[in-house]
């Protein structure tokens, strides 16, 4: 029953996405081809595919940890923050070690990214807990104060000392110690993608199987009832928003130490906002998230594809991408007209 | 350093006009709040009033022609966010992002052609002699009519609020849509009507940016006031006077270190950027020990059957 | 590594596909980091390619992918032109930098050409970047003259070389002409940012300057001027005559259209090289926009001389007898910096009342 409406959704986008792109005076059959075919089954699709994961990767990771809060009713939209958060941290544990070249480096680096996450998320998460305060807003406004510190850090302590007074960090790629290298050649498969693997079969188990998923959900569907069976509503919040940090962090860190590779003032490029919306495609269930994930990737890539060989502007692709979320959003609910995700006090 | 370079009446009268674009889309976002929804559009729904604005005000030549449709154009947009919302029950969070994406987009198109023009210009109210009066005049009395229509618009949602009926009702149905349902409103209705306003007064402010405070179009050029005015509907605790207090406190931050560090101040610039997020965080916990202050029905879905 | 030989493989193998194929159409992609629509930086660079385009008409395609981020994206987005058979590709942001080399790296056949960056790994890779402290220089020589306030101010936007060179260099023959003036400089902390432009360019108005510089890309400050009255600005990458005659008197404008069009050339004849090109006035790439006639003749007559000698090599911006802003000793009499130096510089010169933020 799930499946039908995304993919719904998805040919409604193509419909009116066409339409935008004929409007514009590009043929839509290819357009909407060149963003969905190529990448995939295309003349390249052997370096596409590895491509999809390594876009997918971070935004998977980032919206399993935010759907666990989200089916709760704990409303993480801070995501963004954890992200950089996690990379400064991560990257600086790597960068102080720097020429040293062992083997212990990168599994600290991973701890203290996963902890920059944490940290981070743990402000709104105790501010909720001892005052009430809404998480919405704190774990927002942490996104600018995060972006704030990662400019004076790449102008500042992280800058690369040989770089000649440009910011940015030194390349961990060029650091074999830090570096979150390809596993096996040719798929792109790096830690990362193995992470995000591991928390969507995590999340999986934990909601199917595990207490604490059943608190989740029963705290998500009818708070009330979850109070009388026993939930610690306060536990639930520091589990759900630290989970998140932790994911958003560690995909902040598998970033800056592999694809991304250096700490720059715009490092950051919005998986935690678009992981959000991920985690609402997929309906906040694991398996979904990571099929929306592989879907939003396939429209980053295919859409860059779409600009350099028919010459579609990327306003044109945002406007696409924008269609599409509000197709899924609006027939998703209107599949099953009941309430689903609003039941969870946001304030 | 050189403290006396900063002259504060200009300095006043500068944030003022900083603060404008803030104060529209704070004060439509508060009514939309108001009511129970929670729409993260406003960025999205400011920049499409940008170009809108900048636009009909280019091809027609009359700025306030340009504000009116940056208002329609707005209006129209947050439409979508109301049919989501309203209509099709999607998640307010997950919609409002959307909407800030679409828009950001859409405005990208539909302002192709029109890099690089400079738009009419939108003069200032002559008050006579009121503008001569010395500190209060060129303070108060040297700027275009948008401006004084901003502080005019709180005083009204103000008094909207707090004495009219339909404030009444727009409050009873953010605090319990049950409720205000049972008593035979129209939950629905109210709502998208105060989101349609929301949209409009954002469409003004991000014409205010293209129009008056930059002027020139170009992509992406509302730069973020859509979320700060986000926060300022937060930190105002839903109050009118408080947002505007708290819309020159935004503002002047970002006016204050820019004029020291003219003076030749050496501050940590990332550090004093920092610091309106911050303090608004620490407003929050503030303002939770008095649970009175947010609408209880913020960002929940309401549907009659439930 | 591995992937890299079956990449290279597979792209020698496609690239002898493709030259075949495509051997009467160069193919010339351009990586942008904003919107064309930004009317600044990546504005300049597309004009770049449209020039390109018009100058070889059929014989060349363009393609080009823009607000492409920094990091994987890029890296993505030039494989895919290389994969696509582009011959030469622009990649025209600082933090192209290793990504660029990375793809070069597997794509020997494939020309890349990073802007603003200093790193060519492989032979396949040229940097370049344009002089615009030789531009700095004239706007400093009209600035210094028509400042009646003797408040100059300048609107940063990162504490970089790049930016700091322009200060100094601005400083440097605003203050020859002119030995009472004084620089304000504001640090923006962005690129891109209208509203905090104009808010920069009003506290400067307000602290008394009567000339505005700006490192920002954005016409807020010079409608900022124009609303002042009486304060001079000059246009930052684009020519933004809009605002001229005044207050915009001139301007100094990004002008990639010579190099574009020589490198495809280049590419063309089979005689292209890894280089690194730091080209000024005299080649074309900086460009100075007309200087208005609300510039006294004899001010406009001097800067056209200092554009001249410029442009022939006669002067170097960076001249001696200059002390760095600690007093200790930059530039001897007659001694001219040299690019490492100007590279990299992060120092101010004497006589600037200010501090580089750390």
């Amino acid at each position: 029953m799930s499946l039908a409406t995304p993919l719904l959704a998805v040919v409604a986008t193509m419909v009116f996405g066409g339409a935008l792109f004929a409007v514009l005076g590009k043929d839509p059959v290819q357009a909407i081809a060149t963003i969905f075919w190529e990448p995939l089954f295309g003349e390249f699709a052997f370096f596409y595919r590895p491509q999809l994961l390594i876009k997918g990767a971070p935004l998977v990771l980032i919206a399993i940890g935010l759907s666990l809060g989200f089916k709760a009713g704990i409303w993480n939209i801070g995501a963004e923050g954890q992200y950089i958060m996690g990379a400064l941290f991560g990257a600086g544990v790597g960068l102080a070690f720097y020429p040293m070249e062992s083997a212990f480096i990168f599994p600290l680096m991973v701890l203290a990214g996963a902890f920059g996450g944490w940290l981070w998320a743990m402000i709104p998460a105790i501010l909720k807990v001892k005052f009430g305060t809404n998480e919405i807003l704190v774990s927002l406004m942490l996104v600018y104060v995060a972006e704030q510190f990662l400019a004076s850090m790449s102008l500042g302590l992280l800058k690369n000392p040989e770089g000649f007074g440009f910011p940015g960090s030194r390349n961990l790629q060029q650091y074999a110690s830090a570096h979150n290298a390809e596993l096996i050649t040719g798929t792109g498969m790096h830690w990362g993608i193995v992470a995000a693997l591991v928390a969507v079969i995590f999340a999986y188990v934990l909601l199917a199987r595990h207490q604490l998923g059943f608190a989740i959900r029963v705290t998500g569907e009818a708070p009330r009832a979850a109070r009388f069976s026993g939930v610690n509503p306060t536990r639930l919040v520091l589990f759900c928003l630290g989970m998140s940090g932790v994911l958003a962090g560690l995909a902040g860190m598998f970033e800056v130490s592999g694809p991304a590779g250096q700490v720059t003032i715009d490092f950051n490029v919005g998986y935690g906002f678009t992981a959000i919306i991920v985690a609402f495609l997929g309906r906040l269930h694991p398996v979904g998230i990571l099929l929306a994930g592989l879907l939003m990737a396939l429209t980053y890539i295919g859409g860059d594809i779409a600009q350099s060989q028919l010459g579609l502007p990327a306003a044109a692709i945002q406007v696409f991408q924008g269609m599409l979320l509000f197709f899924l959003l609006a027939l998703d609910v209107l599949t099953n007209y009941r309430l689903r995700f609003g039941a969870g006090e946001v304030v | 350093m050189d403290l006396s370079a900063i002259n504060p009446i200009l300095f006043v009268a500068g944030f003022l006009i900083a603060a404008t674009p803030l104060i529209f889309a704070a004060i439509g976002e508060l009514v939309v709040e108001k009511s129970g929804s929670l729409n993260l559009g406003v960025e999205g729904m400011m920049i499409v009033g940008a170009i809108c604005g900048f636009a009909t005000a280019v091809e027609t030549g009359s700025p306030l022609l340009g504000f009116a449709a940056a208002a329609v154009g707005g209006a129209l947009l947050s439409l979508l966010f109301a049919f989501l919302t309203q209509v099709a029950l999607a998640n307010q969070v997950a919609s409002g992002l959307a909407l800030t994406l679409f828009g950001l987009g859409l405005s990208a198109l539909l302002g192709q052609s029109y890099v690089g023009i400079k738009p009419p210009r939108l003069g200032d109210i002559n008050w006579g002699p009121l503008a001569d009066i010395p500190v209060i005049g060129p303070i108060l009395f040297t700027h275009d009519i948008i401006l004084y229509l901003g502080l005019v618009l709180v005083i009204a949602v103000w008094a909207m609020l707090k004495y009219s009926r339909m404030g009444l009702v727009l409050r009873a149905v953010g605090e319990s849509h049950d409720a205000a349902h049972a008593l035979g409103y129209k939950v629905k209705r109210i709502r998208t009507a105060a989101i349609m306003f929301g949209g409009a007064c954002a469409g003004i402010g991000g014409a205010y940016i293209s129009l008056i405070r930059v002027p020139q179009w170009t992509e992406g050029m509302t730069a973020g006031v859509g979320w700060i005015a986000l926060a300022l509907v937060v930190f105002a605790s839903w109050k009118p006077a408080r947002l505007l207090l708290g819309a020159y406190l935004f503002g002047g931050i970002t006016q204050l270190q820019l004029n020291l560090q003219g003076a030749g101040v050496a501050i940590p610039v990332e550090y004093l950027a920092m610091s309106p997020y911050v303090i608004t965080i620490v407003v929050l916990v503030i303002l939770s020990r008095d649970k009175s202050a947010a609408p209880a029905s913020l960002g929940r879905t309401f549907h009659a059957s439930s | 590594m591995k992937l890299t030989s079956l990449l290279t493989s597979a792209a020698l193998a496609l690239g002898l596909a493709t030259t075949a194929m495509a051997d009467d159409k160069t193919k010339v992609g351009f990586v942008y980091v904003g919107p064309v629509g930004d009317g600044g930086w990546t504005y300049e660079h597309d004009k770049g390619r449209q020039a390109v385009e018009a100058h070889f008409g059929d014989k060349v395609e363009t393609v080009f992918v823009e607000s492409v981020a920094e990091g994987p994206d890029s890296e993505r987005v030039m494989t895919q032109m290389a994969l696509d058979g582009a011959d030469l590709i622009f990649t025209t942001s600082f933090g192209y930098m290793d990504p660029t080399n990375n793809v070069a790296a597997k794509f020997p056949n494939v020309k890349f050409e990073h802007a603003t960056g200093y790193k060519r790994l492989h032979p396949n890779v040229s940097t370049y970047s344009a002089r615009f402290y030789e531009g700095r220089a004239i706007q400093g020589h009209i600035a210094g003259k028509m400042t009646k306030s003797n408040i100059i101010g300048y609107i940063a936007s990162y504490p970089i070389p790049e930016v700091i060179r322009g200060i100094n260099s601005a400083y440097i023959h605003a203050s020859k002409v002119n030995p009472d003036v004084e620089f304000k400089i504001i640090w923006a902390y962005t690129w891109f940012d209208p509203a905090k432009e104009a808010d920069a360019a009003k506290a400067l108005i307000d602290q008394g300057a009567d000339v505005i510089l700006q490192h920002t890309d954005s016409t807020a400050p010079q409608a900022a001027a124009q609303e002042a009255g009486n304060v001079v600005t000059f246009g930052q990458a684009s020519d933004m005559g809009q605002y001229a005659p005044f207050p915009r008197v001139s301007s100094i404008i990004d002008d990639w259209a010579p190099y574009y069009i020589a490198r495809t050339q280049a590419v063309m004849d089979g005689t292209w090289e890894s280089m690194d090109t730091w080209d000024g006035i005299g080649p074309g790439m900086v460009g100075i926009g007309e200087i208005s006639d609300a510039v006294p003749a004899d001010v406009k007559a001097e800067a056209l001389a200092m554009k001249a000698a410029l442009a022939d090599g006669s002067y170097h911006a960076f001249t001696g007898p200059l002390n760095k802003q600690d007093g200790t000793p930059f530039l001897a009499d007659g001694e001219t910096a040299d690019d490492g130096t100007l590279a990299g510089m992060n120092f101010y010169v004497e006589g600037i009342d200010a501090e580089i933020p750390q």
